[in-house]
């Protein structure tokens, strides 16, 4: 039931990609995202999937790990895609009743699902490649230099890793009880809906007092340790941006400079519902 | 209901990085009424095996038969019926409990197997002063205010008041106290004694397991290292210590007498068996002085 997460769930491999710094990553990570809502035509969309390809090839992470994270979100997709579809004004290539499908309404949907795909594949590749501790290591660093939330910097960063941090203990303790409760007759996968929902009760208190049984046992244990935030605080790892980091920032630049000049090459070679 | 295990693997997270071996190849046959220690060290594989026992984990090869039947090749609602007889307590069951009483969380169980109002209200009294608690002074507490102890005893007895003909315990005692360990333990090996049914207890405690159960199975590294009479698997205290386990205690201390009195039996596990062992052998040295002049420099008064 767990095995399609893999959004937060980090894959241990050595490669070009895991070596970065992870400020690298997320500042890169951002930019493509950005980047994903700036290209409006096929040529921009094209660049940024080879990039993306090119991406996942120098990560090693086998590309079904990669898309098996799409699964969970295909409902998300296929909603946008309708939404679009139907309800955006233009003209209008096909009706019925009070239905009716737009040229334009065609145009976003396809725009919005592709973007949908490349932004889940970009960030889960940015996680899948980054260990978690790195992770916010490199979010405290880039959120110590905004000067809004320069202040919470730590406070945030400590919060996102013990968050994910108990990501995977939870799904744990969440099929350990499962099992729990079936050994005692419990129907998880069978009924109608309020018969499931109901079955969900005895999964769902047991899971509740035990994550705030963990939060209180982890607060203390981190009282007794002297934690008091992040004022003063030193680190075992200090981050240190090596050659591949800076090779990586040229290449976010050029990135940017590519897909950002797309915009001015829509080509007639192209179907018209594809041109911006 | 015999159990019979064939050639049971099991990986965990196959085809991704983290794939892990947890069973290589378990060969098993648990008889009826058996009352049976499974032990071995963390990782071993315990937990592992026993949840294929009741269908909760699917094997990756191998075939595990209950009452002869191939328990992965039924339907899934003769899998479910047959779950029901197989009562799996697992660690800490305690976070388990979810009702707002005692009573109903050990409803839970019997409630499922579709019984009667009245025979619910009956076993949960019944399972409930099985475990020696109160009946009438705990039914309408919540689970959650009672002590880890009582909470572990709750949530024993909503396996038992579900009256399955083989009991499964993973661990039930641990981070009991010793009275509380003792008490749990004895009120199994009581129900084991009444109703005959298969219990498989899952310890690390040699001393418990040596006192109870009429065999052992010994994992180590996912396989089965011995399967055999507490007697005969603690001839083995070496090969058992090298596996990361120990015997116990008492068996340690036979083994030394054994330095000084030859004529001992040091395949000894209660502290019980220990004392008439050890009266055994003085009262024959009484007899026999001449048996103890040129030994009993050594470690003789015990």
């Amino acid at each position: 039931m767990f095995e399609n997460i893999t959004i937060g769930q980090y894959y241990p491999t050595d490669s070009f990609i895991h070596r970065l710094d992870p400020r690298t990553k997320i500042v890169f990570t951002a930019a493509y995202i950005v980047m994903l809502f700036v290209i409006n035509n096929f040529w921009g969309y094209l660049a940024a999937g080879v990039l993306l390809v090119v991406m996942l090839v120098t990560s090693k992470i086998p590309v079904r790990y990669v898309f098996k994270g799409l699964k969970g979100i295909i409902f998300i997709i296929v909603l946008t895609v309708i939404l679009n579809m139907f309800m955006t004004q233009g003209d209008v290539i096909w009706s019925w009743g009070f239905l009716q499908i737009t040229k334009q309404g065609v145009d976003t949907a396809v725009k919005m699902a592709i973007r949908l795909v490349f932004l889940v594949v970009g960030t889960s590749l940015m996680t899948l490649t980054t260990s978690p501790i790195d992770l916010t290591d490199g979010m405290e660093a880039c959120m110590n230099v905004m000067p809004g939330i320069r202040k919470y910097a730590h406070e945030l960063a400590m919060m996102m890793s013990i968050a994910l941090r108990f990501i995977p203990t939870l799904l744990d303790e969440t099929q350990k009880i499962m099992k729990a409760q079936k050994a005692r007759g419990a129907q998880l996968d069978t009924g109608g809906l309020i018969q499931r929902a109901k079955a969900l009760v005895p999964i769902l208190v047991p899971l509740f007092v035990s994550a705030f049984r963990r939060a209180d046992e982890l607060a203390v244990a981190m009282e007794a340790r002297c934690y008091r935030g992040g004022k003063g605080r030193t680190r075992l790892k200090q981050l240190v941006y090596e050659r591949r980091d800076v090779i990586t920032y040229t290449a976010m630049f050029i990135m940017i400079a590519v897909l950002w000049g797309s915009r001015y090459f829509p080509l007639d070679v192209l179907p018209t519902w594809l041109r911006g | 209901m015999p159990i019979k295990i064939e050639h049971l693997g099991h990986d965990y997270a196959k085809g991704t990085p983290f794939e892990y071996r947890a069973l290589k190849d378990i060969n098993l046959e648990i008889e009826d009424g058996c009352f049976v220690g499974l032990i071995g060290h963390t990782g071993s594989g315990k937990s592992t095996l026993i949840q294929h026992l009741n269908g909760l984990l699917e094997p990756t090869s191998g075939t595990v038969y209950v009452d002869g039947r191939d328990i992965f090749n039924e339907k899934k609602d003769e899998l479910y019926k047959l779950r029901l007889r197989i009562g799996l307590v697992f660690q800490y069951p305690e976070h388990q409990l979810f009702e707002e009483t005692v009573a109903k969380d050990v409803a839970f169980g019997p409630r499922n197997l579709g019984l009667n109002e009245t025979e619910i209200d009956d076993r949960v009294r019944e399972a409930i002063e099985n475990v020696g608690l109160d009946f009438d002074e705990v039914k309408d507490k919540s689970p959650f205010e009672l002590s880890g102890g009582q909470m572990r005893r709750v949530a024993i007895a909503g396996i038992l008041a579900m009256e399955p003909t083989v009991l499964i315990l993973d661990e039930p005692t641990a981070g009991l106290d010793p009275a509380g360990r003792d008490e749990i333990l004895g009120q199994i090996k009581k129900l084991h004694d009444e109703r005959g049914i298969t219990v498989i207890l899952v310890s690390h405690s040699m001393e418990d397991v040596g006192k109870l159960v009429d065999k052992i199975i010994v994992m180590n590294d996912g396989d089965i290292e011995y399967f055999d009479t507490p007697a005969e698997v603690f001839k083995h205290t070496k090969h058992i210590e090298e596996i990361g386990l120990a015997a116990p205690e008492v068996t340690y201390l036979m083994q030394r007498l054994k330095e000084t009195y030859l004529e001992i039996n040091d395949s000894i596990f209660t502290v019980e068996g220990a004392v008439d062992e050890i009266t055994r052998v003085l009262e024959l040295h009484d007899q026999n002085p001449s048996l103890a002049s040129a030994q009993e420099t050594g470690d003789a008064d015990v």
